[in-house]
């Protein structure tokens, strides 16, 4: 195959003489001015990796405290700005950057593109969420003012009106916590409008929208989603701050305000952000899936078209998380019936994926074993969400631990099991190194196990009336041998996480060469060397189907003549 | 036809197990905040409906989950595979189509047993002979009015119990002085939000007298763990002699003079009630009855002499960050209020 | 190039994506739509309901001429617009210049119409629902005039210098676009706090 239609990046000699390498100094400065999106791309991934440690810690303490009732591992206080800084930093820090940093690896390599349509807006982004994610931290030092002691946001990762008035929350705690999102939300905000742009103006020849891996398409949706999910949290997040430092009333009960409005404001928000954050993690699986199973994926112009219709029935459900708030039953009959529709198209999705499944040859390396386990974990998830969709049964499990073990199952069992996969899986590429297979079985095996112990105990914890966000519990409420299974758990994931740092660290250095194609994938990123050049493509790739290396790959067989 | 044969499926099958888990939970002879052992008819309708919705889901469990555990045995690559890759497929309309449709009829199954209930629970018609109270949330603790009785509380509610020959049924009124609360008996109903300038409602008509507990399901500030409730379920007797003596001013004891002297003098009674004294405050619970409930501080701590004493000399003990604030008294002067409060029964 | 198996479908020639420049400032409206929705949805919900003070009845005047102005400038920069990029430029700095014009008197009348409201009428963004609510949404919409301002006035002095011309064309349309949303905006302001608010 000594002529190729894709371009290749191997002719152009890219080691650099002895002389011209660049110091420590050169090095860091490099990253720090850089606007490629591969490097943003890393850099994205280097900060949640952090922030999911911290975060991960957090939720340790959090555990520890909980293991046995009336511990004093933690005070009230401050448990609850603990598991406030949990909710706040996994969702903002580690989710929501971990998605936009794989975006920004990945998608201009996908689709042919030299970097993202606003390279220096794509670093701006970065610098402003990375720097919010630093604001909301120093409020443990910065949170009482000049001369008090610091301390963190303590009013839930939701933050209700009016808890979060000056009067019922004085001190700056609050204020950190809305400020450093606002920033950060302007960075998300930036990263959206970029990747926007760069999937629709910037696909190499041929690649129609219908011949882009689903990597990209689903990115698409969810920056889309997001321009119009972040903007009501910082609109709302906006109105606080008038509140707090204007005199404005906007949640003020006093002049006639309302707590419901912010509570709707912030569930417009706050429903669309978890698809935000599980859409990506469909995107991830839809790469891994099929080169896992040697198959295309099956179905994939209803896979192009339910990621749309859940964007669209997303924006239709958040008063589901308020059905006790006291709505008409004919609205609460209505988000039931949203709510149940939006998991139509999801599980279509399920199905496509097995359908993808049945008939291959399926390989279980670490990759696919996380993307296994996400199928798994987002089927039980999306029936707990069937189920909390039940309004009537709803107004029992609301704010009880089976909502809290929903959306683990959702944010952990989903979300996190891709990222992990999408690690594993584009490391090489990144690197040019291979992360150790064994290392990485450990680490699946040692999380799965410590997620199920953990989060399918949680639900009878909620099944049981354990509500959350408490510090305590009376020890005569029969919940007391459960949170002792659930805290040992969170300990065997927090192992599994640290095997995964390490390989993770090590690799970089000890782990087998890559070469450019390591997994016998199909999609554009796997014709460039390992690591890319910066420069991605040396001549604009010019596509036919939705896998070019398939086509190249088997010329006798190519894709476009069974597309439709 | 075929739904009455459902639902009395249905409903067996939930007596049955619910009869298991309640006997499991009898055995105990605790009280329980547990969902699953329903004692009122608007939380049996949702354990009811629980369960026909565990069996739908549960079924979708199965049949996909043993799709996929089928597909990852059935499929997964062996050495004795042939070389290349295997077939190609790219999707099959047929199918498609099936599984969406399924999945719409399932979810117009399911959304029309939930309306059902939705309106059942929510658009109740209230009886007249219903028993009213109103319930407002505080950070931390409850204050119950029972306005045809002229009777206000705190933290312990009493209900009547609702039998057959007598049903009787409260309807609760609901809302804030602060934050945002939540009222949440499981075994007596779904949880309502307690909300500042915004009155919601809810009903329970518990068929067994007894202990039911819950607590606060609203994160509302620093002691949210420790906002907790006891509702106790009396007998028609138990409830009038209960409301009877609440009725009541508080009785003056001259032995207690000091202490009474202390309550209006340090400040108490700047925030706290005693009916018939000149104490009006509103800020914290009404003391009229202190000493009919089982415990102090909302549940934080069981009512004695020794735990009221050491509440009033220093809150945070029991409950670091509760709005009472430590009084500065003196041992005397504790000894004193505490042998009046202990008089307020 | 020539590689190709003979049956594969026909390569297309003609690749037209449309430009980033606009899908991008089309993606910032979407957002900025979002948050202006939120601001006016919280102004209705609130409408009525102040429990003190001034009510929109008794202290706003409807601002004709600032609105009159500032729609007017979707024309004026229309016109410039469509001057870049026939490379008339002199034509197209004295429409700019007009835009601005017409902005500076709209943001002028604000100011006016403000500094009655609050040294006359007592209202502030503090005294009740109403100056809350009516505060936070006018004043995102003057923001936005601000920023949008700050582009035309950069984009006029670079023209005075003569180093604008046609091949800017399409920067200076995300602009107007910019612009043209900003007017759009307005309408709704306009229509929710002086027609149907009072």
């Amino acid at each position: 195959m000594s002529d190729y239609p894709l371009p290749v990046s191997h002719v152009i000699d890219q080691s650099t003489p002895a002389s011209e390498r660049s110091t420590l100094l050169e090095k860091l400065h490099g990253w720090v001015v850089t606007v490629d999106h591969k490097r943003l791309g890393i850099l994205y991934i280097l900060y949640s990796t952090f922030f999911l440690l911290v975060a991960g810690a957090e939720a340790l303490m959090i555990r520890v405290q909980l293991a046995y009732p009336h511990a004093h591992v933690l005070s009230a206080q401050v448990y609850n700005r603990f598991f406030t800084m949990h909710g706040t930093t996994m969702v903002f820090l580690v989710g929501m950057p971990f998605l936009f940093g794989f975006a920004n690896y990945i998608v201009p390599l996908q689709i042919g593109a030299r970097d993202m349509a606003f390279p220096r807006l794509n670093a701006f982004s970065f610098w402003m969420t990375a720097f919010g994610g630093f604001l909301l931290y120093y409020s443990f030092l910065g949170g009482a003012g000049l001369y008090g002691v610091g301390n963190a946001p303590d009013v839930g990762w939701f933050a209700y009106a009016p808890l979060t008035s000056r009067s019922f929350s004085p001190g700056h705690a609050t204020d950190y916590w809305a400020l450093a999102l606002i920033v950060s939300g302007f960075g998300t905000l930036g990263t959206a409008i970029n990747i926007v742009a760069t999937i629709i103006s910037m696909r190499c020849k041929g690649m129609t929208l219908m011949r882009m891996p689903l990597f990209a398409w689903l990115l698409l949706v969810v920056s889309m989603l997001t321009l119009v999910t972040i903007t009501p949290l910082t609109a709302a997040q906006f109105m606080l701050l008038i509140d707090r430092y204007l005199g404005g009333h906007f949640f003020d009960t006093q002049a006639g305000g309302s707590s419901l409005i912010w509570i709707h404001f912030f569930w417009i928000f706050g429903h669309p952000e978890v698809y935000v954050l599980v859409l990506p993690a469909f995107a991830i699986a839809n790469e891994i899936i099929p080169v896992f199973c040697r198959k295309a994926i099956f179905g994939y112009p209803a896979m192009v078209a339910a990621s749309v219709a859940i964007m669209f029935v997303s924006l239709s459900v958040w008063a589901h998380h308020m059905f006790t708030v006291g709505m008409t039953s004919v609205s609460n009959a209505f988000f039931t019936l949203s709510t149940m529709l939006v998991g139509v198209p999801t599980g279509i999705k399920i199905f496509n994926w097995i359908a993808t499944l049945w008939g291959g040859r399926i390989r279980f390396t670490t990759p696919m074993l996380f993307c296994i386990g996400f199928l798994f974990q987002f089927l039980i998830a999306g029936l707990t969400g069937i189920m909390l969709s039940v309004s009537p049964w709803d107004w029992q499990l609301h704010n009880s631990y089976f909502v809290i073990a929903h959306f683990h199952y959702v944010l952990v069992g989903a979300i996190v099991f891709c990222i992990f996969a999408g690690i594993y899986y584009w490391y090489p590429k990144a690197t040019g190194r291979l992360m150790n297979e064994t290392l990485g079985k450990w680490h699946f095996w040692l999380f799965a196990i410590g997620f199920h112990i953990t989060f399918d105990t949680m639900h009878f914890l909620g099944l049981m009336g354990m509500p959350r966000s408490i510090y305590t519990y009376q020890p005569d409420r029969g919940w007391n041998l459960l949170n002792l299974v659930v805290s040992i758990g969170g300990f065997i994931q927090g192992i599994a996480v640290l095997i995964f740092v390490y390989n993770f660290i090590v690799s970089y250095r000890r782990g087998a060469v890559a070469g450019d194609d390591p997994w016998d994938a199909w999609t554009l990123e796997w014709t460039t060397s390992s690591p890319p050049p910066v420069y991605n493509f040396e001549e604009e790739p010019e596509v036919h189907s939705r896998r070019p290396l398939w086509d190249l790959k088997h010329p006798d067989d190519p894709d476009w003549e069974y597309e439709s | 036809m075929q739904m009455r044969r459902a639902q009395r499926l249905i409903r067996s099958s939930s007596a049955a197990a619910s009869f298991l888990l309640t006997s499991a939970m009898l055995v105990a002879q605790r009280p329980t905040p547990s969902t699953l052992a329903p004692a009122s008819t608007p939380a049996h309708q949702i354990f009811d409906l629980s369960i026909f919705v565990i069996a739908i889901t549960g079924g979708i469990f199965v049949v996909v989950g043993g799709l996929l555990a089928i597909a990852l045995y059935r499929f997964r690559a062996r050495k004795t595979d042939p070389a290349g890759e295997p077939a190609q497929i790219y999707g099959s309309t047929q199918i498609e189509l099936a599984w969406t449709v399924i999945p719409i009829l399932i979810v117009v199954v399911l959304f029309l047993a939930t309306a059902r209930i939705i309106f059942a629970i929510q658009d109740a018609p209230k009886p007249k002979s219903a028993l009213d109270v109103t319930v407002i949330g505080h950070q931390f603790w409850w204050e119950f009015r029972y306005p045809k009785y002229g009777v206000v509380t705190a933290n312990e509610l009493h209900v009547p119990v609702s039998s057959g020959a007598t049903p009787e049924a409260t309807f609760l009124k609901l809302t804030s002085a602060d934050v945002n609360h939540s009222f949440w008996i499981p075994q007596l109903a779904g949880k309502t939000d307690l909300i500042a300038n915004h009155v919601n409602t809810m009903w329970m008509d518990p068929q067994k007298p007894g202990l039911y507990l819950g607590q606060c399901a609203q994160f509302c500030g620093s002691q949210h763990a420790m906002m907790l409730l006891r509702v106790y379920v009396d007998t028609p007797e138990q409830f009038n002699a209960w409301i009877k003596n609440q009725q009541q001013p508080a009785q003056q004891h001259p032995a207690v003079e000091a202490g009474r002297q202390v309550f209006e003098r340090q400040a108490c009674m700047n925030c706290h009630t005693v009916s018939g004294t000149a104490a009006t405050g509103r800020f914290g619970p009404d003391l009229t009855h202190l000493m009919s409930r089982t415990t102090l501080a909302s549940g934080a701590t069981d009512n004695t002499p020794e735990n009221l004493r050491q509440w009033i000399k220093s809150p945070d003990t029991f409950k670091h960050g509760a709005l009472m604030p430590a009084m500065q008294l003196t041992d005397e002067q504790l000894d004193q209020v505490t042998a009046y409060l202990e008089t307020l029964k | 190039m020539s590689l190709m198996p003979v049956s594969h479908p026909a390569r297309t020639v003609e690749w037209h994506l449309p430009s980033k420049r606009r899908v991008g400032m089309t993606a910032l409206i979407a957002g900025e739509s979002a948050i202006f929705t939120i601001f006016v949805v919280a102004y209705v919900f609130y409408m009525g309901k102040s429990l003190t003070g001034p009510t929109p009845a008794q202290v706003l005047e409807v601002p004709i001429l600032a609105t009159i102005c500032l729609l007017s400038s979707s024309l004026t920069i229309w016109r410039a617009e469509k001057a870049i990029e026939d490379d008339r430029m002199g034509s197209f700095t004295v429409w700019l210049g007009a835009t601005i014009a017409l902005a500076a008197v709209f943001l002028a009348s604000t100011a006016l119409e403000w500094k009655k409201l609050i040294y006359q009428d007592g209202l502030t963004v503090s005294t009740n629902l109403f100056g809350t609510t009516f505060y936070s949404l006018v004043g995102l919409h003057a923001t936005h005039v601000v920023v949008g301002l700050f582009l035309l006035t950069s984009v006029f002095t670079f023209s005075l210098f003569g180093w604008v011309d046609s091949r800017q064309s399409e920067r200076f349309g995300v602009i107007a676009l910019y612009w043209h949303f900003v007017d759009a905006v307005w309408i709704v302001v306009f229509t929710v706090v002086y027609l149907i608010g009072r």
